[in-house]
């Protein structure tokens, strides 16, 4: 296969991996490198990777994987992920109002929600997978996901719900 | 679209239960202008999904060309230089010990001389290291004078 035509197959999915990546290590800097790494680590299987029925559902556990790694090596090494969650918190409260700080509220929310919700989150209602796709990539049953993803859809709406109320009065 | 069937939507949502299209159809419903004002507050939820789908990978894509086994070759290439550099040093070590003139001399007069040269040259340099010597004796002196 040529750089060309891994290019046109990578080229559908590769958003959706970078997006995935980011919700996991926030950082759109961390995001593109796992990206780029899993981008390169497809590229060196390039003939095997005809045996793979989906190469997107492939590359997506790829990234998982990658990224949960990652968190994890920086947990051990005691690096503290820098969030700017706690100062934008506060910028947030006198611009409540405006409609994009809205969304960036749902956007803080999903980040502090666990790995797993988040991802299914991410899957399911922005990236629009089918339950089977996600219960391939997680290696887990659809019965689970759709208990983690009502559980996550729940805890969002309840934190929206105290913030839209904390804004009207 | 009656807020009813979009009230029933919002309870399957929650409960993880709608289709990929009831999903979208929500999604539409939220991004309109006329969400009624009793869901306003689920419009973040829907809209903030639809935003965050557009989100793209900018960055040029650098496919290194298996940055491992370049590693490997560069290894290899400078293992090998070091050996044939080696290999090189000592062969010409050898061809020089071969080659080399012991500048023996026939002569038995001339072989006399260049001895005694030779020899001469050796006590010179010896000389020079017992000079040295004397400061020592100097030193010695003047500590038997002091602790007698």
């Amino acid at each position: 296969m040529h750089q060309k035509e891994f290019m046109q197959l990578v080229n559908p999915f590769k958003d959706k991996i970078f997006r995935i990546a980011k919700r996991l290590l926030v950082s759109s800097e961390e995001a593109e490198d796992a990206t780029q790494e899993v981008l390169v680590k497809l590229w060196n299987k390039n003939e095997s990777l005809n045996g793979y029925k989906s190469i997107e559902a492939f590359a997506i556990t790829m990234t998982k994987n990658y990224s949960l790694d990652q968190l994890k090596s920086k947990r051990a090494s005691n690096m503290t992920i820098v969030h700017d969650n706690c100062t934008h918190k506060e910028a947030g409260l006198q611009e409540k109002l405006e409609d994009k700080d809205t969304w960036n509220w749902v956007e803080k929310i999903m980040n502090n929600l666990p790995e797993q919700q988040k991802l299914i989150v991410q899957m399911r209602d922005i990236e629009e997978m089918e339950f089977e796709e996600i219960a391939k990539v997680l290696e887990m049953n659809e019965q689970a996901i759709r208990t983690a993803l009502s559980r996550a859809r729940k805890t969002i709406r309840e934190r929206m719900i105290k913030i839209h109320h904390h804004g009207i009065e | 679209m009656e807020l009813n069937k979009i009230e029933k939507l919002l309870e399957k949502y929650f409960a993880a239960a709608t289709t990929i299209e009831e999903e979208k159809e929500l999604k539409d419903y939220f991004s309109s202008s006329n969400v009624a004002p009793t869901l306003d507050q689920y419009k973040p939820i829907f809209v903030y999904a639809v935003q965050a789908k557009q989100e793209q990978f900018i960055a040029p894509i650098t496919l290194k060309n298996n940055k491992r086994s370049k590693i490997v070759w560069l290894s290899i290439a400078a293992s090998v230089a070091v050996l044939l550099g080696l290999v090189l040093l000592t062969f010409n070590q050898y061809n020089e010990l071969e080659s080399q003139d012991l500048g023996t001399i026939d002569d038995p007069n001339i072989a006399f001389r260049e001895t005694q040269k030779a020899l001469n040259m050796i006590s010179e340099h010896v000389n020079k290291g017992i000079g040295s010597v004397k400061y020592i004796n100097e030193y010695e002196q003047t500590k038997n004078k002091i602790f007698k």
